[in-house]
């Protein structure tokens, strides 16, 4: 039976609350799950006279405001300007890529250096490696994490272990860098929501990075592709491609791979994460500190997720005495259960509590559950208020 | 894996990518579509330019098509086939130093096949059988071109000058072994001869081989002044059905790669024959649907081989570059390892059979024995001389100290990581903790090599 235009009309009209395509819907009354706002975050560069901090660069480096994709694409233009050895390829990349990251790269560096591949996986990968192999800087992009696992054999048993296996011969796939969008994005259900760093964190031979900003991304991106000689996984918070806008400087910058770093200090507790999560524990730690007065909390982005930078986190730890692990994979044998046993055997007489995790449940990111699935304000306030009562 | 179209087309955070206009810098027509003219007989899909409409409907059979016949120069009593060709167009020593390469990798299986049964090394694999495609194939390579192998190509590194120091290193895991005793035995590998350590996954070398490939294409382009190269890749029959193979031609074909993929189909996958391994016409066919240029040779026929090679060397390197794939048939005489009885799975009266009939070695044996220039007393002299010089290699090389322990922990990365130097502390003070639960002696500098 055909619906009237009015029944139509009346059935398509938009909700009030909701935005068309998203689950992110908060909850009318939301005290603490309001939406991340990041044009006031403390974790972006709003102006362009707090940089120099977190790059290493002078205070008067210029700059511009780019979103993520775009400081993604700043890097690799970056990275092929500088090194006749970088090469770029994947699924769809010629014509700027799904997300945007690779806009205009081939008209500008040719289509012998920045290309389409077939769509295989493990055919990306593995080309990578070879070329890498022969002196290539070769820049993988896998379309989607979820879209990773045909790669898996590639990336653990070839990538991660050439050097070692090639040893005394020096042969070694350093220069490749293998990019793929991650995490949670609304609507991203089983296959365009996952983060499977924890997969590749248990593997040594490969370097796993997650940067949180766009002007972490350039930096970590430029030293991934120009600097380091160990492969590299490198993923990309999706969600953060447009949402994040911050200032980045326009000159070339590297940030270490095995750094983390302080975003904002505190004493009575630490809060360890990566990632889009970092804005949600930044969220809840100014909720946190404002109901209990005179509680001081410190937030550390770990940047690095493998080999990771465990000197700054027990120092961190042994000053606070209490630590929270948050990240939106889930739980077992997440990234979150190395940190937590590692401060157990480093930080064992300092610790005043349990060491928390809030994390990604244990199943999967069905379409209408991701509010609930992800790490959110109220369960890292929760976290924080049980870890300081403990 | 199956990704559903939808699936590749999802949103961004903010906007669909649908709506994102192109830059008008950066757009390039992909396609072209022509509207069909009335009455024509084909129209431009653009998934298949070329193809005409037919009103008679009739399914494509592989058995309609004959198969592809196999190249060969010289039978299995060593006489050349094609009386019209003339004389091959290689030199005497040539010949004799590829002879001795094959008896060399040979008596080096005989004598190694016995050590692992003895327990003095963990595994091994011979070549039986398959001397001749190795062998045949490397001789048409220049030194700078790139090989990637699979285990079974010990002739190739033997051709390229890998010594038998080398191997023995290799196989004893000593000190002198390149790959510092991480890697089960005949996993070779060496820099200088442009010939990547093997590793045991199958198939994953193949699209390594497309990639290194176009990296030497794009070194060529940016430097016309150094020589042309290629790169080369080995696999068996069992190893094509893997995904790598599919994903790794395909890429070589659509990115123009200067590699030439030689198959080596010796009729079984450990106890698999072909007839449960594919239903086509063994893997050459499969080469023309990836778009590349394909030929099936004699693997026992050295010359065939090399002539091949020689001119699949040519071609990969023509106009900028391309895929070609080779289909080298021989029998797997032997078994499969050391860990294998393949009587188990195959009559010992078949494999009898083929060692009766024709291999790589007895077959050059008679040609240079038509020609005159090979006899029994050179044999024996050959055979007695490189027996000796394997056994001594054997015995240097069992007696060499391991590589140091700490090789355990180095080149996971460039550098060692803190967490790397805290796990070899560890290791270091339960060893001498407990000295008579740990036997070091065996590893050059013991305690302190760590």
């Amino acid at each position: 039976m055909a619906c009237s235009r009015n029944t139509l009309r009346r059935f398509l009209r938009p909700l009030q609350q909701y935005r068309s395509y998203s689950s992110a819907a908060p909850s009318p009354s939301a005290q603490l799950n309001l939406p991340i706002d990041y044009k006031t975050t403390p974790l972006l560069h709003h102006s362009s006279s707090s940089i120099l901090a977190s790059t290493g660069l002078p205070n008067n480096a210029p700059s511009k405001r780019l979103n993520l994709y775009q400081a993604i694409n700043s890097a690799l233009r970056t990275a092929l300007s500088a090194d006749e050895d970088v090469i770029l390829f994947g699924e769809d990349v010629a014509f700027g890529g799904v997300f945007r990251c690779s806009v205009d790269l081939q008209t500008e560096f040719g289509s012998e250096r920045v290309f389409n591949t077939p769509l295989t996986e493990q055919g990306i990968v593995g080309f990578a490696i070879g070329a890498a192999a022969e002196g290539m800087k070769p820049v993988a992009e896998i379309q989607f994490a979820d879209y990773v696992y045909p790669a898996f054999d590639q990336l653990v048993n070839e990538a991660a272990k050439f050097r070692y296996r090639e040893g005394g011969t020096d042969g070694n796939v350093g220069g490749l860098v293998v990019r793929m969008p991650c995490g949670g994005v609304g609507h991203g259900a089983l296959y365009h929501s996952q983060s499977p760093e924890s997969l590749f964190t248990h593997i040594p031979g490969l370097r796993v990075v997650m940067p949180r900003s766009p002007a972490q991304a350039k930096g970590l991106l430029l030293s991934a592709i120009l600097e380091c000689n160990d492969p590299v996984v490198f993923m990309e918070p999706k969600i953060l491609y447009r949402a994040a806008v911050e200032h980045v400087p326009t000159e070339s910058y590297t940030l270490p791979l095995d750094k983390a770093d302080i975003i904002k200090p505190g004493s009575d507790l630490t809060v360890i994460s990566y990632g889009q999560p970092l804005y949600v524990c930044s969220a809840a730690i100014a909720a946190a500190e404002k109901a209990f007065k005179g509680v001081n909390i410190e937030l550390i982005d770990l940047r690095a997720l493998y080999p990771w930078d465990r000197k700054t986190i027990l120092e961190s730890v042994s000053k606070t005495g209490r630590a929270i692990v948050v990240h939106e994979s889930m739980l077992n044998a997440g990234v979150g259960a190395e940190v937590a046993a590692t401060i157990q055997e480093g930080a064992f007489l300092r610790l005043e509590a349990p060491v928390k995790r809030v994390t990604g449940w244990s199943t999967h990111s069905g379409l209408i559950y991701e509010r609930f699935n992800v790490p959110d304000v109220a369960r890292v306030f929760d976290a924080i208020k049980q870890t300081l009562d403990y | 894996m199956f990704i559903s179209f939808v699936g590749r087309c999802a949103r961004p955070a903010a906007r669909s990518t649908l709506r994102t206009s192109r830059s008008a810098r950066g757009s390039i027509r992909w396609g072209t579509s022509i509207s069909q003219q009335p009455g024509s007989d084909h129209v431009r899909f653009p998934g298949a330019v070329d193809s005409k409409f037919t009103t008679e409907m009739s399914f494509v059979t592989p058995s309609a098509n004959t198969a592809i016949p196999t190249y060969r120069v010289v039978d299995s009593d060593g006489i050349i086939v094609d009386k019209t060709r003339g004389a091959l167009d290689v030199k005497d020593e040539e010949v004799i130093s590829w002879y001795k390469n094959m008896v060399t990798v040979n008596i080096m299986d005989t004598i190694m096949f016995e050590a692992q049964r003895q327990g003095r090394l963990s595994f091994y694999m011979v070549s039986a059988g398959e001397e001749g495609i190795a062998v045949g194939s490397a001789c048409a390579l220049t030194p700078d071109d790139v090989v990637f192998a699979q285990y079974r190509e010990a002739g190739v590194f033997k051709q390229r000058g890998y010594t038998l120091k080398e191997f023995m290193s290799q196989l004893f895991a000593n000190r002198n072994d390149t790959g510092r005793g991480r890697n089960m035995p005949v996993h070779y590998g060496s820099k200088k001869l442009n010939t990547y350590t093997i590793s045991s996954p199958l198939a994953t070398q193949i699209p390594h081989a497309a990639g290194a490939a176009y990296a030497l294409k794009l070194q060529a382009l940016r430097n016309p002044n150094i020589p042309q190269r290629i790169a080369v890749c080995y696999f068996g029959e069992g190893a094509a059905s893997e995904g790598d193979f599919h994903a790794a031609l395909n890429i070589a074909a659509t990115r123009s790669c200067p590699v030439v993929f030689i198959c080596r189909n010796n009729g079984y996958a450990i106890s698999t024959p072909t007839l449960e391994q594919y239903r086509g016409d063994g893997i050459a066919s499969r080469g023309v649907g990836y778009g590349i240029d394909t030929i099936r040779v004699d693997g026992n026929d050295i010359f065939a081989m090399r002539q091949v090679t020689k001119e699949a060397r040519r071609m990969a390197l023509e106009d900028g570059g391309r895929p070609i794939l080779i289909e080298a048939m021989s029998y797997r005489v032997s078994h499969h390892s050391t860990s294998d009885d393949s009587f188990a799975y195959r009559a010992r009266v078949e494999v009898e059979d083929w060692k009766r009939r024709d291999n790589p070695i007895a077959r050059l044996r008679k040609w240079m024995e038509n020609r005159g220039m090979w006899n029994d007393d050179l044999e024996r002299e050959a055979r007695e001389g490189i027996r000796k010089e394997v056994l001594k290699e054997f015995a240097a090389a069992e007696r060499e100290k391991k590589p140091r322990l700490k090789e355990m922990f180095t080149d996971v990365y460039e550098e060692m990581t803190e967490e790397s130097k805290g796990q070899r502390e560890e290791i270091k003070r339960m060893i001498e903790t407990y000295p008579a639960e740990y036997d070091v002696s065996e590893f050059e500098d013991g305690i302190k090599g760590l």
